[in-house]
């Protein structure tokens, strides 16, 4: 087994990683916040794709397909916010589940009566098509490495919008106690809304940027929101950093286990058998991360009890 | 009489009434529609026992209608086709017997329950809800990849499982022993609500505080309710699975996961026929609404959303009024 | 002198820098009333917490009944008959006043034993008369079908008190019990808790002072996490260390 798949891997792992970290992100933000947990979330990752999917047909430029992503996802969000999410509030987790998967139904149908039930294409761009060449002789592909780039850019943006901006403060304020920067005359509204539209822009990015190497269709969000999910509960709900580690953990463990497995079988088992034993266990292996983390830390690695 | 208990009457002679006239009528296909709500209706009481009972928001119960249907999917296959299902250590064939197949399928997913609320029930809130999600999928993906019932194809059980002295082919027949179950499985719940185990229970959702300050732990409430809870649902995924005569790993989806938590909302959460209520309704609505469209799910979204937002008590809620029959 | 019922030993609990509980003791002597004083933010709830099990001692012990509880639950202490009332009545809402009680009764019986789990429990006569006789006790009779959210206040603190009785307690904790009764209520409860003394003696946690020293045998003093002071209603009053720290310079009556 080679050094260099090995590191394709875990640049793959990486990449993963990135992703589910701008869906994580988006979600722990809107549950430190607002106390909401949203499962449309996954939605905006699909209209964030199909957004772009559209806009590159329809204009040839993988850059605007990006810009209509973010916009679309951010006025989808920002326009649900408005309407539905707004009377959850006060809603207790149930009530909030509920809701978010009758949005789950409409976006989904909805999508589909607009685009049909076949994927849509969205093209990687010519100047990020092909390998580059990195040490050790390995040849990664461009683009990855371009969405591994702009997820830490992501990253990096998001925790110096939370540590040195106003709107920082008060998402921060916000996280720690409620009512209490509601008396102190911050326009809660608007903040949640903000947050809720920012949430749904990174999941769009997400989507839109995926949707490049993987297809573009009805349902691509949930299996991505069901890991983040995952990621924010390993990480700890309401926690940005914890988001940032539990994605990358989950990104590694799921492709290494996917890699690894199948191989540590065939030492034991024939070659068949091995890579089916191999993926079963790989494709189980992040929620076994997850219990086993959950197992010591009931409220995730930086969760707050 | 309490108004809810005229209306559970009216509710389980309606379901009875349906197939027997479509009986003469000679339409098999609505007995089968009848059939399919019963069986979903089980599979909500399952879920509305930890759900409504125990305010335990379990985003995974498919994990547990798929265990059953796949109880059912294993041993029939392999009764099919005439080899064991383990040879080591100890012999055990296949069977096609409807009632050994409840029993594996009601052992399985109260096992699986107990194991994964034993897990999940250490977190709390919406810890809880993702992780029983998560644990759903896991079966999901799980599935999936295990080629040798299917995989993500599925598998067919060509002939329909057996029940000593009836016709399990014959639509109403069928019918009657899912129904037959239906009532088996309300009279077992409604009994554990009523029970001290029941009220405790219900103390425990409301309020946590006042039953550890009684001297009863929650967690064990919990754990309980929810293997109960897994086992009901298993039993209504064998049921179903004998039903199409298929299972799938659609089974274990979220999307089965999340309907089975509109069937109780629909009808109303927390009361005993909620799930049954809401069963039908659903069944109604998707081949009302699903004759006009194929995206009748955008409309099942918009009645969801209006329950959720309007009518939180759901259907029985709107008929009868907040007072809930304590009977 | 008689063994105390509930002997707490040089407890101390700090929450980072502040240290709620300052290596506090006290005890608590069978028939009696023990109140427990002090200025908001004391540390009167952390202490009853502590006592009760809700939270964890840093160092000390709790010995209920000559054994040493200092490592059991709320649970397993509740079961030992360590009975308390919340300072903001904490009852199952959706429940009728009936059904709260009943389920305070099942503590009382210690349980849900299996053979329970087919029986319609409202209907178990010996967990009716339990929960009825506590009704009775606090007057609650024509509540009996009443939701518990459609109570006033003053009768869920009623209730509050009469969960404690379902349990049949060897000992009663009770955080702020007058909190928001009238002047009618407070009578009728100080009345009430004088006669509950000889059932079980009562740690009671009060600002109302015509109240505690009507009823208190003992009063301790907690400022600051710290005890001050410890001894009977008159001597309490005239102590010049609780008039300035708690009484304030107006003439204490």
């Amino acid at each position: 087994m080679s050094l260099i798949l090995l590191i394709e891997q875990i640049l793959n792992g990486l990449q993963f990683g990135v992703m589910l970290f701008l869906m994580a992100a988006g979600l722990t933000l809107i549950f430190g916040v607002m106390g909401l947990i949203n499962l449309a979330h996954g939605s905006f990752y699909m209209i964030g794709a199909f957004a772009a999917a559209a806009t590159a047909a329809a204009t040839g430029s993988f850059m605007l397909a990006l810009v209509a992503s973010l916009v679309a996802a951010a006025a989808a969000g920002a326009i649900v916010e408005m309407t539905v999410i707004r009377r959850l509030y006060t809603r207790d987790h149930l009530d909030q589940v509920l809701a978010t998967f009758a949005l789950i139904l409409i976006f989904s149908e909805g999508t589909r009566w607009m685009f049909g039930s076949f994927p849509l294409f969205l093209e990687i761009p010519d100047y990020l098509s092909g390998p580059i060449s990195l040490p050790f002789g390995i040849e990664y592909p461009q683009y990855r490495l371009a969405i591994i780039a702009v997820g830490l850019f992501v990253a990096g943006g998001l925790f110096a919008l939370i540590a040195k901006t106003r709107i920082g403060i008060q998402i921060r304020a916000g996280e720690s106690d409620r009512e209490m920067i509601a008396a102190l005359g911050v326009d809660i509204s608007k903040l949640y809304t903000f947050v809720f539209a920012l949430g749904a822009a990174l999941a769009g990015v997400a989507g839109a940027l995926i949707g490049a190497i993987q297809s573009v269709q009805v349902g691509m969000g949930e299996p991505v929101l069901i890991l983040a999910f995952v990621v924010i509960v390993i990480g700890g709900i309401g926690s940005i950093k914890g988001a940032l580690l539990g994605a990358i953990l989950v990104g590694l463990t799921d492709t290494l286990a996917g890699f690894l497995l199948p191989k540590a079988f065939g030492l034991m088992m024939e070659a068949s058998a091995a890579t089916s034993v191999g993926s079963s266990l790989a494709s189980m292996s992040i929620y076994i991360l997850m219990a086993g983390v959950l197992l010591f830390k009931p409220t995730g690695l930086f969760g707050s009890t | 009489m309490h108004k809810e208990t005229i209306l559970n009457a009216c509710v389980l002679l309606g379901l009875l009434a349906v197939p027997l006239w479509a009986l003469q009528m000679d339409e098999p296909f609505i007995i089968t529609l009848a059939t399919k709500a019963v069986i979903f209706a089980i599979a909500g009481v399952g879920l509305n026992f930890a759900l409504g009972l125990g305010g335990l928001v379990s985003l995974g119960h498919a994990a547990f209608f798929g265990i059953g249907g796949y109880a059912m999917g294993i041993l029939a296959s392999h009764a099919q086709g005439y080899t064991p299902v383990i040879e080591w250590p100890l012999t055990i064939e296949g069977t096609n017997s409807m009632p050994i197949i409840w029993l594996v399928a009601i052992a399985f997913s109260a096992l699986f329950a107990f194991v994964i609320g034993a897990l999940s029930l250490r977190t709390s809130g919406v810890y809880f809800i993702m992780i029983t999600l998560a644990f759903g999928q896991m079966l999901y993906f799980f599935m999936i990849s295990w080629p040798t019932y299917g995989g993500e194809d599925g598998l067919v059980i060509y002939v329909r499982n057996g029940f000593p002295g009836l016709n399990t082919l014959d639509p109403i027949q069928f019918f009657g022993i899912c129904f037959t179950l239906l009532c088996l499985v309300l009279f077992i719940v409604s009994r554990l609500a009523q029970s001290s185990f029941g009220l405790a229970l219900g103390g425990a959702r409301q309020n946590e505080e006042r039953t550890q300050a009684i001297g009863i732990v929650p967690y064990r409430l919990y754990l309980i309710a929810f293997t109960i809870s897994g086992a009901i649902t298993g039993l209504s995924g064998a049921l179903f699975a004998d039903l199409n005569r298929f299972v799938s790993p659609t089974m274990f989806s979220w999307q089965t996961s999340g309907e089975i938590m509109v069937f109780i909302i629909l009808g109303g959460m927390g009361r005993l026929f909620g799930p049954v209520v809401g069963a039908a309704l659903f069944i109604l609505l998707e081949h009302l609404l699903g004759g006009l469209s194929e995206f009748w799910h955008i409309y099942l979204g918009a009645i969801l959303l209006g329950v959720v937002l309007f009518a939180r008590g759901g259907l029985i809620q709107l008929i009868v009024g907040r007072e809930v029959a304590h009977d | 002198m008689t063994d105390p019922i509930l002997d707490v030993r040089n407890i101390s609990k700090s929450f980072g820098a502040l240290k709620a509980s300052d290596n506090v003791s006290l005890t608590l002597l069978p028939g009696e009333i023990h109140a427990l004083i002090g200025p908001n933010g004391a540390g009167k709830s952390t202490l009853i917490k502590q006592v009760s099990g809700g939270l964890k001692i840093d160092a000390g012990e709790v010995w209920f009944d000559g054994a040493d509880v200092t490592g059991l639950s709320t649970v397993a202490r509740a079961r030992l008959g360590l009975g308390r009332t919340f300072q903001i009545s904490s009852l199952a809402m959706d429940y009728t006043v009936l059904q709260n009680l009943v389920l305070g009764a099942l503590g009382h019986q210690g349980g849900i034993g299996l053979a329970a789990y087919f029986r319609p429990v409202m209907k178990d006569p010996a967990l009716l008369a339990v929960a009825n006789g506590a009704l009775s006790q606090v007057g609650l009779e024509e509540f009996s079908n009443t939701r518990t959210s459609e109570l006033s206040h003053g009768q869920r603190r009623q209730l509050e008190v009469a969960m404690a009785l379902t349990l049949s307690p060897k000992v009663f904790l009770m955080d702020e019990p007058m909190a928001g009764l009238g002047t009618e209520g407070s009578h009728r409860l100080t009345g009430f808790l004088d006669e509950l003394r000889h059932k079980a003696p009562i740690l009671l946690v009060e600002h109302d002072m015509d109240a505690v020293f009507a009823l208190a045998d003992r009063i301790s003093v907690l400022v600051y996490g710290k005890i001050v002071a410890t001894g009977t209603a008159d001597e309490i009053r005239n102590d010049p260390v609780v008039r300035t720290a708690y009484l304030g310079e107006e003439d204490a009556t």
